[in-house]
């Protein structure tokens, strides 16, 4: 599984540093994005529904956000 | 005729869409879909554009919607949406538009241009064969007119390949309409400030709940933003910034005691959660004998500055009233030091003071 930290990063970057990530990756490849922004709880989930990738999970620990998602075909 | 000529025949055209968020887009996009385009949404980031960050600092709008618009627009069409970190970039077109700038710090007609310029080099990289726009002839008063519409298409140079559906029949025939890729009949002669034509054709569609942004796109428009983004680049002596300090200029009071001095002080718990970040960038104070915001020194931080700061930020905490309030100041470093002061009144701050 790959990481992502976009820790104190605001609504959008975590979504476009998520894009820019998962380009680089294969199908079927798993990537958790640790965030702080809550609006990524929103924007992650959506972003991957329209382009066609798999959320895992999603959850909010303390003040950290935790998602993980699953490369879909692109 | 080749197998491959006889497979691109059926292979719909496709256009790339340039989404904001707002309602124009949504409908131009969904209009193309209509005429069976392939449409994929592109949204550019400028670090100035109205999402979902402020709700997500301020307290009071925990409740609103935290949803970025670009992408449930595209979740409402069925359709991609791509991204574009354009910080960088836009630098230039804030800093130096060539048409100027409308009512506040807004360069629209060079933004228009710029972000069609970026959308037809995605076209081409991407093998995409002409982009649309959610624009309407008379709805801006300096990208959206008549005699600036063809300005953007040339100065982006897409030219013909740039369709706007909703006020197609208004304007000269672009190249998918002379190939008939897209109907010129199906397309609309949308015109004016007059908002009740979209939300028609929105009902029609059935769409709902869609953002309908009172100023613009983005935080350019906005009269009190533009004044501390003014005052940023006039206390620096130039036009540089980077994302950093155009997220603060949204956060917190703003307050310029003098030419070197800048401070922010939080509004609520959320701002000074979201300040708090910045201790390692910012002198920052906060009261420790009451409750009360956290505050950031943005320039000078002398003795006398330091102590000012704290009078100012002590007026907007619980000890306002006190005789003393006893501060924590950090500096960059992590040092961390106490200082005891007499809150100011608000008579004895300057209204000039305040951005
Ligand atoms: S309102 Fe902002 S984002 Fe929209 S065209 Fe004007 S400068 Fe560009």
């Amino acid at each position: 599984m790959q990481k992502l930290d976009v820790s104190n990063l605001l609504c959008p970057m975590p979504v476009i540093r998520t894009q820019d990530k998962v380009v680089t990756m294969a199908q079927g490849e798993q990537l958790e994005i640790v965030c702080t922004d809550p609006g990524a709880l929103h924007d992650i989930p959506a972003w991957c529904r329209i382009n066609g990738h798999r959320l895992v999970s999603a959850e909010e620990r303390d003040k950290q956000i935790l998602i993980t998602i699953e490369v879909g075909e692109q | 005729m080749t197998q491959h000529q006889a497979d691109q025949l059926h292979q719909p055209r496709k256009a790339v869409a340039l989404i904001s968020g707002g309602l124009d887009s949504l409908l131009a996009a969904k209009l193309m879909l209509e005429q069976g385009i392939h449409i994929e949404g592109i949204n550019f980031y400028t670090g100035f554009c109205v999402e979902g960050h402020t709700h997500a600092i301020r307290n009071q709008d925990k409740k609103k919607q935290k949803r970025n618009n670009a992408l449930w627009v595209a979740e409402q069409l069925g359709i991609k949406l791509h991204i574009v970190d354009v910080i960088d970039e836009y630098k230039d077109v804030l800093t130096n538009p060539k048409h100027g700038y409308g009512a506040n710090l807004n360069p629209c007609l060079d933004c228009k241009g710029f972000m069609v310029r970026k959308a037809h080099e995605w076209i081409i990289e991407h093998n995409f064969d002409f982009i649309i726009t959610g624009e309407v002839i008379g709805q801006r008063p300096m990208s959206q007119r008549k005699d600036t519409m063809p300005v953007i298409a040339r100065e982006s140079g897409a030219n013909d390949l740039l369709l706007r559906p909703l006020c197609a029949q208004l304007l000269p025939e672009t190249l998918p309409e002379r190939n008939g890729w897209v109907n010129r009949e199906k397309l609309l002669a949308f015109n004016g400030r007059n908002r009740k034509p979209q939300m028609a054709l929105a009902n029609e569609f059935g769409f709902q709940d869609y953002a309908q942004p009172a100023g613009g796109c983005c935080f350019l428009t906005d009269a009190s933003y533009a004044k501390k983004l003014g005052d940023l680049w006039q206390a620096r002596g130039n036009k540089n910034y980077d994302l950093d300090d155009i997220m603060l200029l949204k956060v917190g009071r703003h307050i310029r005691p003098n030419e070197n001095t800048k401070v922010i002080i939080a509004r609520d718990e959320g701002e000074t959660n979201f300040l708090s970040g910045y201790r390692k960038r910012f002198t920052s104070l906060q009261a420790s004998s009451h409750t009360g915001p956290l505050a950031l020194i943005d320039g000078d931080t002398s003795i006398a500055n330091l102590k000012l700061a704290a009078q100012l930020t002590a007026r907007y905490g619980k000890g306002r009233t006190a005789e003393q309030v006893t501060f924590e100041i950090h500096d960059t470093s992590g040092l961390q030091h106490e200082l005891t002061v007499s809150p100011l009144s608000e008579d004895n701050i300057p209204a000039d003071w305040f951005i």
